[in-house]
C-alpha cells in the first residue's frame, strides 16, 4: 500500500510485495494453503492476522479454514517470534540421554520457558519431538543448525554465537 | 525408446576420473554436520587452497557410524579407502600430511578400510567386512550412504542408478513390474508391513485414469532417522522407486511429503528432482517412451498424526491433517479422491534394487514371511549409535551386542524400545527374538519404522511409558474421543504413579483404558497409543508396583520419589553442596559432614552434580 502520510517514502512494503509474489505463484494450485502459509511465515516471521485475512481473500478460502489449518500444525505461529529459534529435542533417545537437563539449562540461560520469547526478540524457545539426529543425543537445533552430544555446560557458549 | 547408454558412458567416465586423484571426502549428513563435519570441511578446503595441493575435496552423507562422527574418507589412486572417525578441524591436517602427502595412513585415527575395484589394502587397518559394526550388516538401501556424493547424479548413475527404470521401460508390462515386486516379498517398511506388491496391484486395478504416487517421508517417531538418512544420502533411489511405481500403477504424478524439520533432506531432494528432469528421467515423455511422471515436494508443517496415510493425504490437500475412517482405502479413494499408492521412503528406495537384481535375489534374504533387509536406528544407552542395515531374521541380541557393541559404560541392559510411540519395550528374555514383523508383534512390540532405543538400569520404565503417552497425547489430532480423552486420562494416571500418589487400582484402570482405546480409536495413532504402557506393564510390572505400593522408583529416575542423602564417611565438609543448593536445605559446619533437610529439599540435584567426592547419592 502506498504511504499516505505525505513523506517521501511511497514505495511498496517489500514484505507485502513478497507476499503478493507468493500468492501469484500459487494461484490455481491445488492444496496451496499450507505452502502459502509457510511462505508467508518465512516473510513475516509469524502469521499476522491481516496477512491471514489477505490469504483467505486471495485464495478464496474462508478465513475460518485458514485459521483452522494454522492452529492445527505446530509449525505455524500467530505471535511474533525471536530472531533465533532454539528447538530442544525431547525425543526418546535424547530423553534417555538427559535431554531434560539440556532443556532446563537453556531455560536458565535465556530466562524463558517453553514457547517463550526473550524480551529483546533474540530467542524463542521450543521443544521438538525428534530431530532425527538421535545418534548424537542429546541435541538441539538453532534455526537450521543442529548441535549434538550436548552437556548442560555447552549451552551458554552455543547460544552466544547467535545474535 | 531412447537409451541411457550414452549418458551412462559419459557419466561413468566422469565418475572414474574422481579416482585418479587423491580424494578426501567428508561425511555431511545432518548428524555429521551437527558433530562438526562442516567445520572439518572448511578447515580442509583452507589447507588445500592455502598450499595449492592437487587433492579432490568432496562430501558424502552419513555412512551410519554416528558414534564416530564426523567421519572423513581418504583415498589415494589405486589404494584402499580409509575411513577416519572423530575428525576435527585440528587433527584433519594429519590426514593430509601423513596420509595424502606421506602416503601412510594415520593408524590411530583410522577406523576401517574399504577395498574396492582391485585397490591395494593397507596393513594394520581393519577391513570393513571384518569390522564388528558392519560384519553382520547387508548394505542394500544404504549401499550408497557415505560412499557417493548425494548431490551428484553422476555418482548415482555410475553406480547403477536408473538402470531399473530403464529396464522396465524397455519392455516390461505394468503387470510384470508388479509381479517382480510381489516375487521379492517386500513389505511396507514404514512399519505396517503390508505386502508392497499387493498394494500396488490394488491401486493398479482401481478404475480411473488419474492416479497418484505418494511417498511418506513424514518420519516423526522419536528415535528413528532412517528415512532422513536415506533421503540425505541417496535421494535419487527414492525418486527412481517412485517413478517405477508410477509406471506400474499408471500414475503420472507424485508427491513426497517430507518433514519440515529435515531441511537438508528437502534441499537434496529438490536438487535430485532438478537433475533427473534435466536428463529426462522425470517429466514429460521419459526416455521417449511416452510415459510422463512429475514429482512435487510437500513440506509437512509439524503434526505427527500426518504420518498416518489418510491424514497425510488430507494434509497434502491443504487441510488440517486429520485421519478418516477406512475403507475406502487410499488405493481406491486417496488424494483428491483418486486412487493413490502410498509407501514409505525405505520401501521406495528398495524398489530400484529389486528391479535391477530381480525379485528372487531380494527374496533370498530374510525369513519366510519377512524378506530382504531392514534399516534400524540404534540409539539410547548403546555404545555404537548409528544406522544399520541387517537381514530380516537376525536376533535383537545380535543387533544390540554384536552390531551395536553392547551397553554404554558397561551398565546392565534393561529394555529395548522398538517402534516408537506405537511400539513396545522388550525385556532381556525377549532378546533372542528374530527380527521380523510377526515375532515382534507377538511379543507386544512392532517393527515400526525401525527405531531401537536401548535402555539401561538407570531408565525407569514407568517414566518411559509416561514419556510416550505425553507424546501421543500432545500429538492426538482430537478428532475421535477415545484418543483425545483417553490419552489424557492415561497420562494423568501415569503421572500420578510417577509422582508417588498412585493407587493399586490404577494398574487395572490403565489396562482397561488401553484395551478400550485400542479397539475404538479411529486411526493407528490412537489404536497403538497404549502399546508402550501395556508392554511395560507386561514385562516390568514390579516397577509399577514399587512406585504404587512402596513409593519407590527402583531406577532412581522419578525425582519425586527420591531422597538425596549425604554419605557422612565421604563428606569432608567443603561446603560446595550447601552453596549450590537453591533451597538452602543443606547445612553443616566447615570441614564437618553436612546434612540435607528433606523437608526443604526440592530435589533439583544441584548438590549431586556439584559434589566432587561422590558423597551425595540418591535413595
Amino acid at each position: 500500500m502506498a504511504c499516505t502520510c505525505g513523506c517521501s517514502n511511497n514505495t511498496i512494503d517489500p514484505k507485502q510485495q513478497a507476499l503478493q509474489e507468493l500468492l501469484q505463484k500459487f494461484k490455481g494450485y491445488k492444496g496451496a494453503i499450507i505452502p502459502v502459509l509457510q511462505g508467508a511465515q518465512d516473510i513475516y516471521g509469524y502469521l499476522p492476522k491481516e496477512v491471514m485475512q489477505q490469504i483467505s481473500k486471495d485464495l478464496r478460502v474462508p478465513f475460518s479454514k485458514i485459521y483452522g489449518v494454522s492452529t492445527f500444525y505446530a509449525q505455524f505461529h500467530l505471535k511474533p517470534r525471536g530472531r533465533n529459534i532454539v528447538r530442544v529435542c525431547q525425543g526418546t533417545a535424547c530423553h534417555v540421554r538427559g535431554g531434560k537437563k539440556i532443556f532446563e539449562a537453556v531455560e536458565k540461560v535465556l530466562g524463558i520457558s517453553e514457547g517463550g520469547t526473550t524480551e529483546d526478540l533474540r530467542f524463542t524457545l521450543e521443544t521438538v519431538a525428534c530431530l532425527g539426529a538421535c545418534g548424537l543425543a542429546p541435541v538441539l537445533m538453532i534455526n537450521d543448525d543442529t548441535h549434538g552430544r550436548l552437556v548442560p555446560g555447552d549451552i551458554q557458549g552455543i547460544l552466544e554465537q547467535y545474535e | 525408446m531412447k537409451s541411457l547408454a550414452e549418458v551412462r558412458a559419459k557419466m561413468g567416465e566422469e565418475y572414474k576420473q574422481k579416482f585418479t586423484r587423491a580424494r578426501v571426502v567428508v561425511g555431511l549428513g545432518t548428524c555429521g554436520i551437527a558433530a562438526g563435519g562442516d567445520k572439518v570441511m572448511k578447515a580442509l578446503q583452507a589447507i588445500v587452497a592455502g598450499r595449492v595441493l592437487d587433492i579432490d575435496v568432496d562430501f558424502t552423507s552419513c555412512i551410519g557410524m554416528c558414534y564416530a562422527e564426523p567421519t572423513v574418507e581418504v583415498a589415494l589412486p589405486g589404494e584402499a579407502s580409509v575411513i577416519y572417525g572423530d575428525v576435527n578441524p585440528e587433527n584433519v591436517i594429519r590426514l593430509i600430511d601423513e596420509h595424502v602427502i606421506g602416503k601412510k595412513p594415520v593408524e590411530d585415527m583410522a577406523i576401517l578400510q574399504i577395498v574396492e575395484n582391485g585397490a591395494k589394502a593397507y596393513e594394520g587397518i581393519t577391513l570393513m567386512e571384518d569390522y564388528d559394526f558392519y560384519k553382520m550388516q547387508v548394505r542394500t538401501v544404504t549401499s550408497r550412504l557415505g560412499r557417493t556424493n548425494p548431490e551428484s547424479i553422476v555418482d548415482y548413475i555410475a553406480t547403477g542408478g536408473y538402470e531399473g527404470l530403464e529396464k522396465i521401460l524397455s519392455g516390461m508390462t505394468q503387470q510384470q513390474v508388479i509381479d517382480e515386486i510381489k516375487t521379492s516379498g517386500l513389505r511396507g517398511r514404514g512399519g505396517g508391513g503390508f505386502p508392497t506388491g499387493m498394494k500396488w496391484q490394488f491401486t493398479h486395478n482401481s478404475p480411473g485414469d488419474k492416479k497418484y504416487i505418494v511417498c511418506n517421508a513424514d518420519e516423526g517417531d522419536p528415535g528413528a532417522f532412517m528415512d532422513r538418512s536415506v533421503l540425505e544420502g541417496d535421494p535419487h533411489s527414492v525418486l527412481e522407486g517412485m517413478i517405477i511405481a508410477g509406471y506400474a500403477i499408471g500414475a503420472d504424478e507424485g508427491y513426497i511429503y517430507v518433514r519440515a524439520e529435515y531441511p537438508l533432506a528437502i534441499h537434496r531432494l529438490n536438487l535430485a528432482i532438478a537433475q533427473a528432469e534435466e536428463i529426462g528421467m522425470l517429466g514429460e515423455n521419459i526416455l521417449d517412451t511416452g510415459f510422463n511422471f512429475k514429482l512435487r515436494i510437500k513440506a509437512g508443517a509439524g503434526a505427527f498424526v500426518c504420518g498416518e496415510e489418510t491424514a497425510l493425504l488430507t494434509s497434502i490437500e491443504g487441510n488440517r491433517g486429520m485421519p478418516r475412517v477406512r475403507p475406502p482405502f487410499p488405493a481406491v479413494k486417496g488424494l483428491w479422491e483418486k486412487p493413490t499408492n502410498l509407501n514409505n521412503v525405505e520401501t521406495y528406495a528398495n524398489v530400484p534394487f529389486i528391479i535391477r537384481k530381480g525379485g528372487e535375489w531380494y527374496a533370498s534374504m530374510g525369513t519366510e514371511k519377512s524378506k530382504g533387509s531392514k534399516v534400524f536406528c540404534l540409539t539410547g544407552k548403546i555404545k555404537n549409535t548409528g544406522l544399520v542395515e541387517v537381514p530380516m531374521g537376525i536376533s535383537v541380541r545380535d543387533i544390540i551386542y554384536k552390531v551395536g557393541g553392547g551397553i554404554q559404560d558397561d551398565k546392565k541392559f534393561k529394555a529395548v524400545q522398538a517402534g516408537g510411540p506405537s511400539g513396545g519395550c522388550l525385556p532381556e528374555e525377549k532378546l533372542d527374538l528374530p527380527v521380523d514383523y510377526d515375532s515382534l508383534n507377538a511379543a507386544g512390540a512392532i517393527m515400526g519404522s525401525g527405531g531401537l532405543v536401548v535402555m539401561d538400569e538407570t531408565t525407569c520404565m514407568v517414566d518411559v511409558a509416561r514419556f510416550f503417552l505425553n507424546f501421543t497425547q500432545a500429538e492426538s489430532c482430537g478428532k475421535c474421543t477415545p484418543c483425545r480423552e483417553g490419552t489424557k486420562r492415561m497420562l494423568e494416571t501415569l503421572t500420578r504413579i510417577c509422582e508417588g500418589t498412585g493407587k493399586p487400582e490404577d494398574i487395572e484402570t490403565l489396562e482397561r483404558m488401553g484395551r478400550v482405546i485400542t479397539k475404538t480409536a479411529l486411526c493407528g495413532l490412537g489404536q497403538t497409543c497404549a502399546n508402550p504402557i501395556l508392554s511395560t506393564m507386561r514385562y516390568f510390572k514390579d516397577e509399577y508396583l514399587a512406585h504404587i505400593n512402596d513409593k519407590r522408583c527402583p531406577a532412581g529416575a522419578c525425582t519425586e520419589l527420591l531422597t538425596f542423602v549425604i554419605d557422612k564417611e565421604k563428606c569432608n565438609g567443603c561446603g560446595k553442596c550447601a552453596r549450590s543448593c537453591p533451597a538452602g536445605a543443606i547445612t553443616g559446619e566447615k570441614k564437618m559432614p553436612h546434612e540435607i533437610d528433606i523437608t526443604k529439599c526440592i530435589k533439583c540435584g544441584a548438590c549431586l552434580a556439584g559434589c566432587k567426592f561422590d558423597a551425595i547419592y540418591k535413595a
